[in-house]
């Protein structure tokens, strides 16, 4: 009975998205404010539907019904509890419930955070994002009915993915689609601003937080995707070009981008229609990467089952999407307007080689990605592009787009001289070229591409301080405090997120150059030494987990002779998946390095395995960049300017309704 | 400089900067694509030599071997007509085993010996690596056509087609 409700409701919500994606506009385009109104709680009802079936969804989880047919092949009865509500975004229909869930929490934060709006702006905002649900809700419940029953209930279950058995994967996908759905807003924001015709820097100023917001979830759920593959692939590396990886990268690269123009068209108007069109096609990428993911199109861990109507139905909403906004933008975008001018040397100027950069550089991942797609379904043969190609592009794109990062924040708005902007970052780059010389050197060889890397690092950290010195200056302490806690928090934000970037890079360009690794042949008692570190295998015994059996290996590091710490990696063999054993690696991770240590096969009949280990320099720097730079982006919407607005509308409400209306 | 040619130089610079990195993409691509053959091609020596390739198919039975004291291992990969002799140097994917389905990435040696930088098996137990497939299949439908052109010959006209 519950699951037939949780269709029901499914089907409903539908409804409730077909209403939202029609009343509010036509209200917004006739004035009838009564009809406007309705959207807000039309969107309320949706959340409330879905979330009421996702509830559903996960009891079938937790209780083990599997006369649920999505329940008995992603869950088992010895599957523990908190992966047993993982579990429920594990598969194909559960995720995509969740990601429909998630679209319509944005629907209900942004009728809850419009106040500020004009009625008519929010209205065909909540419109579109009902056209976006209407579009996802029929793509499950046509293709992909995650409460379809079983004929025969099965005594058990199937069993969640070994792969998906990972503290890691609990939070990736949530995250991960807060972000990808939160563009969903942006998108929204824009077309909305061209159905009424105004796009102005209010505009910019509404949808600014909304995609930063965004941003901010997709980086953290990326960041964690990698984390997951370092940790759980056993093969070391944090990011491969995948396919799917590349699906939610290439809209980080553009909503990045967006983030940026944004700031140009809020601050001085210009960039208006590129800004429109960044919106667009960030919320395409998103698409596109719905259909690299769940169209059978690739085999990753990602890739759910094959049926092909599923790939043909985002086909032809990703067509739809593409097309009915790119003709909106056509009829509407001419109309829009220059904005304010700006001369060749300015932070505009910079800010455009951001987004042509950006662009590029996602252009590049897209054809490394699709080519052999496309070669493959024109039947032309197979091929692939490997992570050598995106790596010698991408590399020489991102050096210019960083160091750009040290030079960006200095360069005055509209018109700059090079003098200016330059003056005060001669200390900065001496300082720079020093540690790029003396870095690299420490670490035992000099490179290229680490001392690159040591330079811009040091820059944009060095930039950051140049301009926040005069901002705080002041004749004693207390009233330097003062003027640092009256630090615009946008300007804070933007240096924030960057030195996180600069702390990545680093992380990245140090594991990358430095890393050192072994692949040994281990009889138990033997020894490998890996720089300066002494690994000594104690061998492997089995052990058992709640719904596996794991070759459990004991692995002792030492460090000059002093026991460091004791690493057990493990190879796990889950009941439910005999042919498909898991590595599982073990880390000690510290400020400096991580250690790290895989179990690949047994050899011979003396307990010996092969082990791979590996010395990872400054990995947790890549990781707590990532942070830092989702840091920087909640700060910056916590600017004032964001929320003066609502505070003012709440003490003139009545009137201001009344204006606002178009 | 004038504003309007302040503006033409920025232009420039642009038109430029685009140029370089159109060149800089085309030319990675050019230099990384890798192709798939499957076993029977590159017995037949129809690759190159200089460059990374992938070979797909069953490992076949039988015929894995791990050196003494090393980590290098040895097999061959089938696509049921022909099989290759791989030899790769590392931790093999957990899912590998014989029978299976891999994809292996490497060069090829003039001795005919394919040495292996990357061998990638399924993802889980009910996917086999799309090439894997593809090279089994394209072996059976080779056998088909011999079979059917020493019997009929008419009809593999328009087959072909």
């Amino acid at each position: 009975m519950l699951p037939e409700i949780g269709q029901f409701l499914m089907v409903l919500a539908f409804c409730l998205a077909v209403i939202q994606s029609i009343l509010p506009l036509l209200g917004a385009q006739r004035g009838q404010l009564s009809w406007m109104r309705m959207a807000p709680n039309l969107a309320w009802a949706q959340f409330a539907a879905l979330a009421f079936a996702y509830g559903l969804l996960t009891y079938a989880f937790i209780n083990h019904d599997f006369s649920v047919a999505y329940a008995a092949s992603n869950s088992s009865i010895n599957l523990p509890i908190e992966y047993r509500i993982s579990a429920v975004w594990g598969g194909h229909e559960g995720s995509l419930l969740l990601w429909i869930l998630i679209l319509a929490g944005w629907g209900v934060a942004v009728a809850s955070f419009s106040n500020n709006l004009p009625v008519a702006m929010s209205s065909r905002v909540l419109a579109v994002m009902g056209m976006v649900s209407v579009g996802f809700i029929g793509f499950m419940v046509f293709t992909s009915n995650p409460f379809d029953r079983l004929m025969m209930v099965p005594l058990d279950g199937n069993d969640l993915n070994p792969m998906l058995q990972d503290p890691g994967m609990i939070f990736h996908p949530p995250l991960l689609y807060m972000g990808y759905v939160g563009f969903a807003v942006a998108f929204a924001f824009a077309m909305a601003a061209l159905i009424g015709g105004r796009l102005d820097a209010s505009w910019a100023r509404w949808s600014r937080p909304w995609t930063t917001v965004a941003w901010v979830f997709l980086t953290l759920g990326i960041a964690l995707g990698s984390w997951w593959a370092y940790a759980e692939l056993g093969w070391g590396g944090w990011w491969f070009w995948d396919p799917v990886e590349n699906a939610s990268f290439m809209p980080w690269l553009l909503a990045t981008a967006l983030i940026h123009s944004l700031a140009v068209t809020e601050k001085r108007g210009a960039f208006r229609s590129w800004t429109v069109m960044l919106a667009i096609l960030t919320f395409a990428l998103t698409i596109v990467g719905a259909f690299l993911v769940r169209s059978g199109v690739i085999t990753s861990v990602h890739a759910f089952a094959t049926d092909p109507t599923r790939g043909v139905y985002i086909l032809a909403f990703l067509a739809v999407v593409i097309g009915a906004s790119l003709i909106l933008y056509a009829w509407r975008a001419p109309k829009v307007g220059m904005g304010g001018g700006f001369s060749s040397w300015s932070r505009e100027t910079v800010l455009l080689a951001n987004n042509v950069l950006l662009v590029v550089a996602c252009s590049a991942v897209f054809i490394g990605t699709m080519y052999p797609l496309i070669i493959d379904a024109l039947g032309m043969g197979k091929m692939s592009v490997g992570p050598p190609y995106f790596n010698s592009v991408f590399v020489p794109l991102m050096v210019p787009l960083l160091i750009m990062m040290i030079i960006g924040p200095l360069v005055s708005w509209k018109n700059a001289t090079f003098k200016g902007s330059f003056e005060r970052l001669y200390p900065v780059l001496a300082v720079g070229l020093l540690a790029a010389v003396v870095w690299p050197l420490a670490m035992g060889e000099w490179g290229l591409i680490p001392a690159v890397m040591v330079f811009i690092a040091t820059g944009i950290v060095g930039a950051f301080i140049v301009d926040l010195l005069p901002r705080i200056k002041a004749p004693d302490l207390s009233s330097r405090i003062a003027k640092m806690k009256k630090l615009n928090t946008s300007w804070l934000g933007m240096h924030v997120a960057h030195v996180g970037m600069a702390i990545t890079i680093i992380g990245m360009a140090m594991a990358a150059s430095y890393q050192t690794e072994k692949d040994v042949r281990l009889a138990p008692g033997d020894v490998v030494e890996l720089a300066g570190y002494s690994f000594t295998f104690k061998g492997v015994q089995e052990v058992r987990g709640a719904n596996y059996s794991s070759l459990y290996g004991t692995i002792e590091i030492r460090e000059n002779g002093k026991l460091l710490t004791v690493l057990n990696p493990e190879k796990r063999t889950y009941d439910k998946h005999k042919g498909m054993p898991m590595t599982q690696a073990s880390i000690d991770r510290s400020l400096f390095r991580d250690l790290y240590v895989s179990l690949g096969d047994p050899v011979g009949t003396t307990g010996a395995w092969i082990i791979r280990v590996y010395y990872k320099p400054f990995m947790t720097w890549l990781w707590t960049g990532v942070i830092i730079m989702s840091v920087g982006g909640i700060l910056a919407i916590s600017d004032r300017r964001y929320r003066v607005k609502i505070k003012r509308r709440l003490t003139g409400r009545k009137e201001k309704n009344q204006a606002v209306v178009d | 400089m004038k504003a309007r040619s302040k503006r033409l130089v920025l232009i420039g610079v642009i038109i430029v900067a685009f140029g370089a990195a159109v060149m800089l993409v085309l030319n990675a691509f050019q230099e990384n694509l890798v192709f798939f053959h499957t076993p029977t091609e590159v017995k037949a020596r129809e690759v190159a030599y200089d460059r990374q390739i992938r070979i797909g198919g069953l490992v076949e039975k039988g015929t894995f071997k791990r050196e003494e004291e090393t980590t290098t291992v040895t097999f061959n990969v089938t696509d049921g007509e022909s099989s290759i002799l791989v030899s790769y140097t590392g931790i093999l994917p957990d899912l590998f085993r014989e029978g299976q389905g891999i994809v292996a990435e490497g060069k090829l040696l003039t001795s005919g010996v394919f040495v292996a930088s990357h061998v990638f098996a399924k993802h889980d137990e009910t996917y086999m690596p799309p090439e894997a497939a593809e090279a089994l299949k394209r072996a059976e439908e080779k056998a088909e056509a011999t079979v059917q052109q020493a019997t009929t010959k008419p009809t593999i006209v328009e087959k072909g087609e």
